[in-house]
Parts: structure tokens; C-alpha cells; sequence
């Protein structure tokens, strides 16, 4: 339902004309026209999916949705209706168990999520009602309520900004938990809003709500008493988004406009669909292959009968009469229902106990990743959290991983490395014990004498500290607006920067829209110059020695992408005119004398290829004139009407050529702990990466550079709006030209992968990466024409699965579902895994087939949105490498292993019917009918799907190559499943064969007497369970003393049971038919030694086969797919 | 302090078990292992089979179908429904000692015992001896529950109803005169049918428990007169009808009719003539059926049973000779682990 709306509002964002109209604080408009206040819903956010009154229908109708259950359910009914051979309690209370249990799991996850959501709604917030404040619960704001919010809160819904307490009208914010970027955001208040908002009567028009974050277009009327009411445009700037978080400002008023479900964090959530696993759709296409074959054997059986019945005589002999009722019965009734019988009679080849088993694995199971202490980290004192135990051997099966950058692969936690000045290296060293805390680590020649002059570091550092637009931050305690407050907090700052281990307070001492700028002032900082802040048009810095410098700020050149740099104009006391600029080096180094360049570029490009994020400086003197003719440039720039930005960006051309270069900073975004080798080791198993991140191109590519997604030899294919606009035509031409040409380089070109060559070795080839932006992606998928559209995707589709890497950057949160939704709907649709930490990624992380949530700094709501949470991004290689390879082996072996043995099981029973005058007579007892996978061979089966390594932990993260083995399914294919399909078969067909001949001659008792048909039966029925089980234990790798316990105790108890149950009259049985059965059967020598030859026979032809498939050559290690059988390989190269 | 408890509270429980680093034991199956397996458990089999193989040529089998459908057969005459109470000589000879003890099996084809529907027909707590159940017999009797009086029939039941009733005399030929060779009834059922599981009412006579109810429609007397001999194999714990209860598994089946233990047979039926005087009631011809009379002595392994001394040699001898093979591959082909 929600997703129908937001595809309506995804698709036809045009065509919508209808807006709504909002009273602030419900006040109606002055004009009396009859206002019918429109209904909004309210500021409930509802995430749960059941209520305790539709739990029992809804739950029940969802599981029953499930093919199994409603299979078995079938099954029960009609033993409850028909008359069949086994009593309907053996098919109802498994299904009941299996119900019951599944719906109080998911009763508990459903209030779980209540406790969540109610944890949101009840959340206390100030509403200003009639000029009083009153405390409401979150979910009580209604649209039109104005609100107060306090700093650091979070916005309860989207408002419109209406007055701050700060006294430009601004305020900040930060979205950290929505698109990821960390930094503050200035939003303004509505223009000429009166201070007073009890007497402000308004009203709001705007549209209706989208998911776009970064769009909002809307009108404020402002009624006066006797005047025309004033119209105020509203857009983004004035929009504060629910789940962003008020920085710096002490209090804020504004008008809630979308609410609950209706906001764009809401609108950006997609609703939480049950993840099935591939595993899980291998099991339903098994399950139709066996319910095929359940049919036709039922089918079979049943024409058989009949025509077996046309035969005079057989039909009814003497010693068989029917009863009157069934002579009466109508013909096709009653083969309807024999039919039916057949089928209740072989459904057991369908286990209900393999769902059991399968559950309480996965379950059981996923207690491991909890456990694991790898997982645990002492920082934030918690381990990894599994939501959904459903997705287990997913792990094991990602092809893509699409990760987010901020707060995933980086810390977020921009810091400054080194930098360059004027071709000499400069290293900062925390021990700094040379004179300035400066140490040169690297230059031309030796070291001290070759030191940049001291003239031109200290050019350097001034221009760290005036070329930015940072703000010093305001603490709040001094924020009451005095002056002498703000002085001395920026003494304190000033002294704090001297000392070289400044006190943690100072982290937050600036703001400013790129953490960068805050690490290069920073950095600076560290040097001995202090940026102390703004006083009017003012900058002030402390110099080395402890001089404050006061620079008239005289122009901004701002930061734009296209242009890549910015600049500032400044005037020092001296009276000179500076302009510093600051930006990429590509940039720069055409705009500064050439003759500078060479020395740089050297250290420049060093950084970049060691993931640092470069930026270099230059410097250029104005003179009186040519200020003169810049600022009139700019001024008259900023005035114009039309085409404004184009004016701006020729004056700012014109300004900014000419310059001398004086250096280059480096700055690290420290990334995550191992997120390289992390990096690699997921590379290196097959899987392809892409980050997908709402930041700047440039920040993200460098981060990939660090994180060895990029590497130096990597051929960048770039398609963003810069690229985009190089060729000066229309944006849509030029992105079919690029398209082609990508594809051509990457797909026709390349020479084809094959399946399983290494890393190393593809990179000897040609690397490829792609880069795309948000802007151009939407440009692809939501091409004009619909053809276009289809093709731009497929080839858009094609170059990213020939890249080893691709980086989609400014991304919107539902962009990136986009993305995760194409490349899961593709060709082959492969395993796809999300992993992110903040709420823009919650999307993604609900889209791809696993989510997985990192315990980050940006809240709680990609952990609890995610299918397993990790508190860090190195912890994914253990979880996918190890714990996922173990899931996925268990697990398939598991299935397979299920319908193998209710395939042999079922199989005698069958054959058994061409025997008895397909009367439907059951082979075995009714308690082995029932117990046999219940008790005698489930456990056995259990213990190896939750212990089994057949490769060790260790071995697994060493070689991540192997997780490449059992990629796309690959022990759950047609080929396995028919190998094991046909051991199911021939043990069946030998079990049953076995014995008949060994009754050609029932006299099988040294006395003489004979064996009956539950002897018959008993004797199947004991190789049976016997086979089963040691088959298990021949595919055992790992045994530790619980699979010795179980599976030795599994064969015990089934001999213990048997005695048992033959030992006692059963007083409540009607019948007692295996009264004494096994104890006779055990005192015939035959009996045991039919039992040891079919046994063996069953055996013997696996061992051969394991012992032939083994590897041969010197490099079979490498290449062979690993089996749960040939791993022998894998512990000589130990 | 409170810090430390909370990280220990959350941080995981080091234990062998929750890291997945329980001690195991990870077998490996090498060509050291296989090799000599194989020629171990080949040899084995072909031991056994070799042993069960002899055992089995030197049981001695003597079939004779007495069904009488072929117009040569001596029961021809009995082969057709309206003859009542008919009887049939079959005369055979013994060329040498046939060993003893000789056991005298019947056997019935295209017979379904195991019909579900008739398997079922029976009430086991009738033939526990509990008289509630003689007076109510079980549904699952139907139709043969009650009679066309609505008297309970005990015992109830298809499978009782269709009691096998062909009574068997043997005579050894001897100079022209028929000398009876004494049948044993006793112990041709098992042992806990007899004693524990079928039981007769604890009611003397034995008679009086079956007031009010009928004997099944087929038999021509009722439970407590079924041997008029021995008063102890009457009823529900008469030797012949625990045989018959315990229905075959196949369609084809043989039951133990008599064992030949007594006196001078004890050592087996001597070389000679003997006849079989076959008192024919038991209507099989129209489903197709046939009877037969087996005489077998038994070994160690149970009566004759060709099957299981070949299967076990043709095993036995596979499994030496894939060794062989494997022998021979791993010579060719180094495998990794003997480098």
C-alpha cells in the first residue's frame, strides 16, 4: 500500500497538482471563508504489522500463505474426512507444533516492534498552544501544531522553520541519520514572520508529501489585521525534516506540516517484507519436484489399483467381503478417495519435520553469530545482533555488497595528515618535539637546510585559516549573546591550540558544512595558527607567535562542484589585498604558474593514491584596480535577475587565474578499522562491491581509493553531472554517448571473465570502476522515452557487473533501494547485502536480500531495521566468510540430506503397494511412520546442521576464495539435488528389494516359523534408519562429542525404542502389531545379516565415490568446487 | 565497577562450545583407510556368503502344488466349489533321507494377506480374551462383525473368517500299507502369540465364554472346538489359527503347518513312498490362488534361501575387486597426499 503511493509519487511527481493548506497553530484565516480544516493523518509511526486483534487471523492466514503448511493442512483435513491407512494425528500435531511455534516467535518480534514504534510516539515534545507550552507525546502533534524544539532534540516531524533563537534567523542542523552527512546545515526562518507567534495568522500552502529530501516547494500567506496578506515563498532552506537533529541553536518554533507516516523519513522507508532466502526458494522448488512425484506415485498407485481390481477375482475375493457401504459408494468417489488415501499414505515423502528442523537450525543456529566474541567490541560494550535468524546461509551466498560510506567504511572522522609546502613534505608528529611541532619527513634533498622558508609556511598556514567558511561554535552556556562570553571561550580556544594534546571540548569547537575545512583549520591549528572567529566582517587569527591578525573578509568565492575550489578575498591591516583558494588539484594547477606545478604534483598525487583527500593552495596578491574590477564584477554578478550563476561563475574565473601555488594539504577520513582488508578479502570472494553514498564525489572516490576498492591501476569510467556537461551538448545525448562508449570499453572490449580466476589475476587484465551521481542515475532509470529507459538500464546494468567496483555517489536514501532493486532484479538475480549505519541507508538495508546494520554513531535505526547488526565493518568478513560459508553448507546439506531420507523412507512404502494389491497398507508401523523424523533420525541431522565445519574457521578467513565454491546455490542446484535424489532412489529401491527377496523364503528362524508382514516391515524399516544415519555420519567432518552423542544415541534409542515398544502389551492400542516383531527379528541369524549386507551396500558405492572424486593434479586444491566431502586438500596446505 | 559488570554481562561467554571450537575429531577417509577396508569387509562377505551359500544347498525342499487345477493333478476333483468335504490323495516318493527335523509348511499365492482392508479386520482385544469385546466386536471388523441375526461373531474379523482349514494326514508308504508319520501342532506359532498376546477368556469351560456370540461364517466349528485332541490349543491359542493370524507380507507366502520331530522321523523322513491325504476345503480358485505343501528341513540360517549367500558373494567380491582398482588408480595417479 505504501509502496503503490510512493510509486505514484516516485513516477508522477508532475501531474500532481493537488497541494495542501495548513493554518498555523489552527488559527483560521482572517478572511471568512468557511475553512473546513483538511484531515492529515497523525504523527504515528506504525512499523509493526500485527494488533492484538488481528494476530490470530492475520498470522495464521500468513503462515497458512506458505506452501508447506497449507500442504499439510490439506493432508490433515483429509485424514480427518477420509478413511486412510494413518491416523490423522500424525500429520496434525506436527502442524500444530509447527504453527504454534512459528506464531509466538513472531508474536514476539511484532511486539518488539511495538515497544519500538511506541518508544518514538510517546516521546515527550513542546507544543505552543494559545502562548501556552504544553508537554504532548510525539505521536499528539497534529499537522498545523507549532512546536518548540530544544538543541540536540530531534525533530518530531517536518516543520517549517518559523523563528530560532539565534539572532540571524538561522539555525542548524544535522542529517546525519538521514542521507548520512554528518555536517551542519543552516535553514532559515520564513522571512518577515513576526517575532510573536501567538498574534502570527498564516497559513501554509505546499504540496503533498515526497520522498525527495532535498525538494519541498510550498507558500506562506501571512494575514495582517488590515492589510493585503503578504506571500512568502517556501522552499528546502526552510524545512526541517523530521529525524534531523538541531545543532548549535538554542531553540527553534516551527509549524509541523507533514506528520507520522507522511514525512520524508517516513516516505523514505519502504515497508519491512518478509525476506525469504535462496535456500528457502530451492526448498519450495524441491518441494514442487516432490510433490510431483507424491502425486504421480498417488496417481499411479490408484490406476494401478483399478485396473489391478478389473481382474475377476481380485476385486472382492471371498475372504475379503466389502461392507455394505462401501459396495454403495460411487465408483469415482472412491477413487477420489483412494486418491487421497495414497497420497496421506506417502505424504511423509514431504516432511513437516524438515521445516522444524530447518527453523530450529536456523534459529539455534544463528545463536553462534551472538556468541561469537570476535564480534564483541569493547568500545560499545555490545556484540552482534540478529534479527532475523531467516537469512543465516545468505550470508554465504552474497555476490553484491553494497555498503555505505559514511559511518560504515569511514569513522567519519576527518583528520589532518600532512601537507606540502612549496614541494617539501611536512609531517605532523604527535611527539612533536622539533621546534614547531613540524617535521619535514621527506624533500628533495637533506632535510633541515631545504625547509621551506619560514616566510612562505606561514603563508601557508594563514591560508589554511582565512580560506574556508567555517564558524567557531558557540557553546551554549555562553550563548545568552554577550560578547565577553564569546571572548572567552575563543582565548580558551586559542590557548587550548597551543598545547599539543588539546583537550577533547575543542573537537567541537568549529562548524562548518564540509568536515574537511574543520580538519584543515584544525590542522593549522596545530601548527601554532589559531582561526579565532568572525567579529562582523572580520576574521582573526593567532599567528606562532601569539599575534592576533585581523583580515577584513572582503569577498566568498563559494565552493561549487563544477569549479571544484573556492576562494576568499581578504585585506590583511597592512592594507594588501589577498585572495587564497583553496580546491582539487586539477583545479588549481591550471590556474597557477607552471613552473610550481612539478613540485607538487608529485606529493599530491602520492596522497591521492594513498586515500588521503587532497586539496592544494594557492595564493595570488590583488592590487587596488584589480580589486576594484573584481568586486564591481561580483557585485554586479550577485544582482543579476537573469542567468546568475553563469555571470558569478565568469567573474570567478576571471578572478582566479594567475595565482602561485604555494602547497597541498592532506587529509585522511580515517576509515574504519581493516575496512581495506575487509575490502579485499570480499573482492577476493567473489563478491563486487559498491559503495553507495549520499556524499560528495570526491570524498567518496578518495575513500575508495583508501579502502582498495579503486587501485592506482584502475580505469575510472565517470558518469555525473560534470561529465555530463564536458561536451557542452544536451545532458541526454551526452549520456547515451557515454553509455555506448563505457560499454564498448568495459564489456565488448573486455576479454571474458572466467568463473573463478583470482583477483590477482584479473587485475593483471584491466580494472575497471564506475562512478555515477544521483542525478544522472535518475536520468538513466527515468529516461523520456520508455525505450531509452530499458536500454540505459540494461547498459548501465552491463558496465557496472564487468566493474570490479562502482561508487554511486549523492545518492538519496530511496535511490539507493533503486540500485539495490535493479542489480537484485537482474540477470541471474544475484544475493545482494546491504550494509549500513544511519537511517539513510534503512531503505537499502530493507531492499537488499540481507541488511546488515554497523552499530554506528548515527542512531539506532539502520540496527534495528537491519537483518543482523555488527558493531563494526571488519566484523563482515567473519560473518560472511566463516559463519555464512558454515550456514550455507549446513543448511543445504541439511535440505538435501531431508528429502533424500523421507525419499528412502517413503520409496519401500510404495513399492510395497505393488504388493498388496494397492490397498494402501502401510509398510511400517504407525509410532515408526511418526517417529521416524521425529526421533530416530532428526536429531542426528540437527547436531550436524548446527556443528558441521567441514572447514575449519580459520581456514575459511584465510582463503576468502573459497567462499567462491558455493556461490549461486551451489549445493542446492538441480545437480545436487538430483544426485541425492537418485541415492534416495537406489536406497530405497535396495531396502525394499533387499528384503523381498530374502522373503521369497519367510521360514527365517532357525525353529522353523515364519516371519510376518511387520516383520517385513521392521527389517526395512531398521537398515532404513540405520543407512540414513551412518550416511550422515560418513558425511560428517567435525565430530565433536554432541554429533558421537547424537548419532550413536540416535541408533541406540531407535533399538531401545524398538524393544519398547514390541516389549509391552499397550493397553489404550487397538492393536498390537509389533508385539514382540524386533526382538523375533533380532533372534534370526538372516534377519541380522540382511540387515549388515544392505547396510553396507547402501554404503559402499558413497565411499567410492568420495574416494574417486578426490582432486587430482597439482593445483586441484584451487579449483575444485569444495564439497562437504573433499576438503582433505584444504588441511595439507594448512 | 557498574562498567565492568556491564561489559561482562554483554561480552560473550569464551567457552569451546560458543565459539564453535569444541574439540572434534575429523576423520578422513584416505587410501589407507579404504583400501584394506574394502579387502577386509570383501574378504568377510565372501566368508559369510560362502558359509550361508553351503548352508543353503544342504536344505533339502520338497514342493507339491495340490491345488488341482491341471486335470492330471490328483485334487482335481476337489478343485471345484460345490464338492463339499472332498478329499485327496498326493502321492510322492523320497529317494534318499530327507533330514530331519522336517518341517511341513503350506503355502497360498495371489493371496493377500496383507490387504489393508483385511490386515485391519480384526479386534485385538477380542483375542486378548476380554469378553466386553466378544459381545461388541470392533468396527474395523465389518463386515464381519456381525451375522445376518446381528449376533456378534467372535473372533470377528476377515482375517480370522478366512482361516486356512486344509487338514494334512501323511502316511509313509511302507510295503503297501499306510503307516501314519506323526505331525507335531506344537510350536509352529511364536512363542509370545501363544503365551502372552492371544488369550483365551479365563471363563470354564472354555465354552461359556463364547454364549451369545457365533462362530465366523466360514468355520465349520467353533474357536473352542478347534482341536478336538488337545483341550490347551483351543480357541484363540490354537497353534493354527496364531499361525494364520500373523498375516504373510507377501502375496506369495508359506506358513508352518506341522513340524515331523517325533520318534523315528526325528532323524528326517526316510527313502521311500508316501502319501498326503489332504482333507480340501479351501477355495482359491476364484481369485486365482494356489496351494502347495513344503517339506523343508531348516539350518542355522532359517529355511532355504539361495538369496542372501549369492548377494553376500557377489558383495564380497565387488568390494575386492574395486580395491584392486583402487589399488591400481592411486598407483597411477599420485594422489596429493602421498607427495
Amino acid at each position: 500500500m505504501l509502496r503503490r503511493t510512493l510509486n505514484r509519487w516516485l513516477g508522477r511527481d508532475e501531474r500532481r497538482v493537488d497541494s495542501r493548506n495548513i493554518c498555523v497553530g489552527h488559527r483560521s484565516s482572517s478572511n471568512n471563508e468557511a475553512f473546513i480544516p483538511p484531515k492529515f493523518c497523525d504523527n504515528r509511526i506504525v512499523s509493526s504489522k500485527y494488533t492484538v486483534w488481528n494476530f490470530l487471523p492475520k498470522n495464521l492466514f500468513e503462515q497458512f500463505r506458505r506452501i508447506a503448511n497449507f500442504y499439510f493442512l490439506i493432508i490433515f483435513l483429509v485424514q480427518v474426512i477420509v478413511d486412510t491407512p494413518t491416523s490423522p494425528v500424525t500429520s496434525g500435531l506436527p502442524l500444530f507444533f509447527v504453527i504454534t511455534v512459528t506464531a509466538i516467535k513472531q508474536g514476539y518480534e511484532d511486539w518488539l516492534r511495538h515497544k519500538a514504534d511506541n518508544e518514538v510516539n510517546k516521546y515527550p515534545v513542546t507544543v505552543l498552544e494559545q502562548g501556552r507550552r504544553v508537554r504532548k507525546e510525539s505521536e499528539k502533534i497534529k499537522v498545523g501544531d507549532v512546536l518548540e524544539v530544544d538543541e540536540d532534540e530531534t525533530f518530531p516531524c517536518d516543520l517549517i522553520l518559523l523563528q530560532s533563537s539565534r539572532e540571524d534567523d538561522t539555525c542548524f542542523v544535522t542529517t546525519a541519520s538521514l542521507d548520512g552527512e554528518s555536517n551542519h546545515k543552516t535553514h532559515y526562518t520564513v522571512p518577515d514572520t513576526e517575532k510573536d507567534l501567538e498574534s502570527l495568522n498564516a497559513t501554509i500552502e505546499c504540496e503533498q508529501p515526497q520522498p525527495d529530501l532535498y525538494k519541498f516547494v510550498g507558500r506562506m500567506h501571512i494575514y495582517k489585521a488590515d492589510q493585503e496578506p503578504a506571500v512568502r515563498s517556501l522552499g528546502p532552506e526552510n524545512l526541517l525534516l523530521k529525524g534531523s537533529t538541531l545543532k548549535n541553536t538554542q531553540t527553534i518554533c516551527g509549524v509541523a506540516i507533514y506528520t507520522g507516516m507522511e514525512t520524508k523519513m517516513a516516505l523514505n522507508y519502504q515497508g519491512k517484507s518478509q525476506k525469504r532466502s535462496a535456500v528457502e526458494k530451492s526448498i519450495n522448488a524441491f518441494l514442487l519436484v516432490y510433490l510431483c512425484i507424491l502425486v504421480s506415485k498417488a496417481l499411479v498407485c490408484t490406476t494401478l489399483k483399478y485396473v489391478w481390481q478389473n481382474k475377476p477375482g481380485q476385486d472382492e475375493p471371498w475372504y475379503n467381503e466389502k461392507t455394505q457401504r462401501e459396495k454403495d459408494t460411487n465408483l469415482y468417489l472412491k477413487m477420489f478417495t483412494d486418491f487421497l488415501s495414497f497420497m496421506v499414505l506417502f505424504n511423509f515423502i514431504i516432511p513437516v519435520s524438515m521445516y522444524v528442523t530447518v527453523e530450529m537450525q536456523k534459529f539455534l543456529g544463528s545463536f553462534f553469530i551472538t556468541w561469537d566474541k570476535d564480534f564483541f567490541d569493547p568500545e560499545i560494550k555490545e556484540g552482534a545482533l540478529v534479527n532475523t535468524s531467516d537469512l543465516n546461509e545468505e550470508l554465504g551466498q552474497v555476490e553484491y555488497v553494497f555498503t555505505d560510506k559514511t559511518g560504515t567504511l569511514t569513522q567519519n572522522n576527518m583528520e589532518f595528515i600532512e601537507c606540502c609546502i612549496d614541494g617539501f613534505q611536512y609531517k605532523y608528529q604527535d611527539a612533536g618535539t622539533d621546534l614547531d611541532g613540524f617535521c619535514v619527513t621527506d624533500g628533495p634533498a637533506n632535510k633541515v637546510q631545504h625547509k621551506a622558508g619560514r616566510e612562505k609556511e606561514e603563508l601557508f598556514l594563514r591560508a589554511l585559516c582565512l580560506c574556508h567558511t567555517v564558524q567557531v561554535k558557540e557553546s551554549p552556556e555562553q550563548g545568552q549573546g554577550q560578547r565577553d562570553g564569546l571572548m572567552d571561550h575563543v582565548d580558551g580556544l586559542g590557548v587550548d591550540g597551543e598545547g599539543l594534546h588539546p583537550p577533547p571540548q575543542e573537537q567541537r569547537g568549529f562548524i562548518a558544512s564540509s568536515p574537511d575545512e574543520v580538519a584543515l583549520v584544525k590542522g593549522a591549528m596545530r601548527y601554532g595558527f589559531t582561526f579565532l572567529g568572525f567579529e562582523s566582517k572580520t576574521m582573526k587569527i593567532l599567528t606562532r607567535d601569539n599575534d592576533v591578525e585581523r583580515y577584513e573578509l572582503l569577498h566568498v568565492l563559494n565552493f561549487d562542484p563544477v569549479r571544484r575550489r573556492m576562494s576568499v578575498i581578504v585585506r590583511s591591516k597592512s592594507g594588501d589585498t589577498l585572495l587564497f583558494c583553496k580546491g582539487a588539484d586539477s583545479s588549481i594547477f591550471p590556474r597557477v604558474r607552471q613552473e610550481e606545478v612539478e613540485r607538487i604534483r608529485m606529493n599530491v598525487e602520492r596522497n591521492a593514491t594513498e586515500g588521503y583527500r587532497t586539496l592544494c593552495v594557492a595564493y595570488k596578491y590583488l592590487n587596488a584596480e584589480e580589486y576594484a574590477q573584481a568586486d564591481a564584477g561580483l557585485r554586479e554578478a550577485r544582482l543579476a535577475l537573469q542567468d546568475r550563476e553563469e555571470k558569478l561563475m565568469a567573474v570567478y574565473n576571471q578572478v582566479e587565474t594567475g595565482m602561485s601555488l604555494i602547497g597541498a594539504t592532506a587529509v585522511e577520513d580515517r576509515l574504519q578499522e581493516e575496512a581495506a582488508e575487509t575490502m579485499e578479502a570480499l573482492q577476493g570472494a567473489g563478491m563486487k562491491v559498491w559503495v553507495l553514498t549520499g556524499d560528495k564525489m570526491e570524498t567518496a572516490k578518495s575513500t575508495c581509493y583508501a579502502c582498495r576498492l579503486f587501485q592506482r591501476n584502475t580505469e575510472l569510467l565517470e558518469l555525473t553531472v560534470r561529465t555530463l556537461e564536458d561536451g557542452g551538448r544536451r545532458r541526454e545525448e551526452r549520456l547515451h554517448e557515454l553509455l555506448v562508449e563505457y560499454h564498448k570499453k568495459a564489456v565488448q572490449d573486455a576479454p571474458p571473465v572466467k568463473a573463478g580466476v583470482t583477483r590477482a589475476w584479473s587485475s593483471a587484465n584491466h580494472d575497471y570502476g564506475f562512478i555515477i551521481d544521483g542525478a544522472t542515475l535518475s536520468m538513466v532509470l527515468n529516461s523520456s522515452s520508455e525505450s531509452n529507459s530499458s536500454r540505459y538500464k540494461n547498459l548501465f546494468l552491463q558496465i557496472c557487473q564487468n566493474c570490479t567496483s562502482v561508487l554511486c555517489c549523492r545518492m538519496a536514501p530511496l535511490q539507493k533501494a533503486q540500485i539495490v532493486k535493479m542489480v537484485k532484479n537482474s540477470k541471474g538475480s544475484p544475493i545482494t547485502l546491504s550494509i549500513g549505519d544511519g537511517a539513510n541507508d534503512v531503505s537499502m538495508i530493507l531492499e537488499a536480500h540481507v541488511g546488515i546494520g554497523i552499530k554506528g554513531k548515527e542512531g539506532r535505526q539502520a540496527v534495528r531495521n537491519s537483518d543482523y547488526a555488527i558493531p563494526k565493518l571488519k566484523h563482515l568478513k567473519k560473518l560472511l566468510l566463516a559463519h555464512g560459508h558454515l550456514y550455507y553448507v549446513r543448511i543445504a546439506h541439511l535440505v538435501q540430506y531431508f528429502f533424500y531420507k523421507n525419499l528412502c523412507f517413503i520409496l519401500p512404502q510404495f513399492l510395497y503397494q505393488f504388493f498388496c494389491g494397492y490397498s494402501q497398507q502401510p509398510l511400517y508401523d504407525a509410532a515408526y511412520l511418526t517417529m521416524y523424523n521425529i526421533c530416530f533420525t532428526s536429531m542426528p541431522i540437527l547436531a550436524y546442521s548446527l556443528l558441521e565445519q567441514h572447514i575449519c574457521m580459520e581456514v575459511l578467513l584465510d582463503n576468502a576464495t573459497l567462499y567462491r565454491g558455493i556461490a549461486k546455490n551451489g549445493m542446492l542446484r538441480w545437480g545436487p539435488f538430483f544426485y541425492w535424489t537418485l541415492l534416495g532412489v537406489f536406497h530405497g529401491l535396495l531396502f525394499f528389494f533387499g528384503v523381498r527377496y530374502l522373503f521369497g523364503n519367510p521360514a527365517l528362524q532357525d525353529n522353523g516359523q515364519v516371519f510376518g508382514n511387520w516383520s517385513y516391515g521392521t527389517i526395512v524399516f531398521t537398515v532404513l534408519v540405520f543407512t540414513v544415519t551412518l550416511k550422515l555420519a560418513l558425511d560428517t567432518r567435525h565430530w565433536t562429542w554432541i554429533n558421537h552423542f547424537v548419532i550413536w544415541g540416535s541408533l541406540a534409542f531407535y533399538v531401545f525404542f524398538s524393544f519398547f515398544w514390541g516389549g509391552i502389551i499397550w493397553p489404550f492400542l487397538k492393536q498390537q502389531r509389533l508385539y514382540f516383531v524386533f526382538a523375533n527379528m533380532l533372534s534370526s541369524v538372516s534377519a541380522w545379516l540382511v540387515i549388515i549386507l544392505l547396510i553396507l551396500l547402501s554404503l559402499l558405492p558413497e565411499i567410492l565415490l568420495v574416494v574417486f572424486r578426490k582432486p587430482r593434479g597439482p593445483h586441484a586444491g584451487q579449483i575444485t568446487p569444495v564439497t562437504p566431502l573433499t576438503y582433505k586438500h584444504l588441511k595439507d596446505r594448512q | 565497577m557498574v562498567k565492568e559488570e556491564k561489559e561482562i554481562a554483554n561480552r560473550p561467554d569464551n567457552t569451546a562450545f560458543t565459539q564453535q571450537r569444541l574439540p572434534a575429531w575429523q576423520p578422513m577417509l584416505s587410501a589407507g583407510i579404504v583400501i584394506p577396508g574394502f579387502v577386509l569387509i570383501g574378504l568377510a562377505f565372501i566368508g559369510i556368503g560362502v558359509a550361508l551359500f553351503v548352508t543353503s544347498r544342504s536344505i533339502t525342499v520338497l514342493e507339491i502344488d495340490y491345488t488341482g487345477i491341471e486335470k492330471d493333478s490328483a485334487c482335481f476333483k476337489c478343485s471345484n466349489a460345490d464338492v463339499k468335504n472332498c478329499v485327496c490323495n498326493l502321492v510322492f516318493s523320497i529317494d534318499s533321507l530327507f533330514e530331519g527335523p522336517v518341517f511341513f509348511y503350506y503355502g497360498l499365492s495371489n493371496y493377500f494377506q496383507n490387504y489393508r482392508k483385511y490386515a485391519a479386520s480384526r479386534d485385538d482385544e477380542q483375542l486378548s480374551g476380554d469378553l466386553d469385546a466378544f459381545t461388541a466386536p470392533s468396527d474395523s471388523c465389518s463386515p464381519y462383525d456381525y451375522n445376518s441375526n446381528d449376533k456378534p461373531i467372535v473372533p470377528c474379523g476377515a482375517i480370522a473368517n478366512s482361516m486356512f482349514n486344509d487338514t494334512f494326514v501323511l502316511y509313509r508308504v511302507v510295503n503297501g500299507a499306510n503307516k501314519l508319520v506323526p505331525l507335531d501342532g506344537k510350536g509352529i506359532a511364536w512363542w509370545t502369540d501363544y503365551n502372552v498376546k492371544f488369550r483365551n477368556p479365563s471363563v470354564t469351560p472354555l465354552k461359556n465364554a463364547f454364549n451369545n456370540t457365533v462362530k465366523p461364517i466360514f468355520w465349520p466349528k467353533p474357536a473352542y472346538q478347534l482341536d478336538a485332541s488337545d483341550p490347551a490349543n483351543n480357541g484363540f491359542i490354537n497353534q493354527d489359527f496364531l499361525v494364520w493370524m500373523r498375516r504373510a507380507a507377501l502375496p506369495d507366502f508359506r506358513k508352518l503347518y506341522r513340524r515331523i520331530t517325533d520318534g523315528e522321523y526325528a532323524k528326517g523322513l526316510p527313502a521311500g513312498n508316501y502319501s498326503l491325504t489332504i482333507a480340501y476345503n479351501y477355495p482359491v480358485e476364484s481369485f486365482d490362488g494356489r496351494k502347495k505343501v513344503v517339506f523343508s528341513n531348516v539350518s542355522w540360517m532359517g529355511g532355504k534361501n539361495e538369496f542372501l549367500g549369492i548377494a553376500y558373494l557377489v558383495v564380497g567380491s565387488l568390494c575386492v575387486l574395486m580395491s584392486i582398482v583402487m589399488l591400481i588408480v592411486y598407483a597411477k595417479f599420485k594422489f596429493p597426499e602421498e607427495d
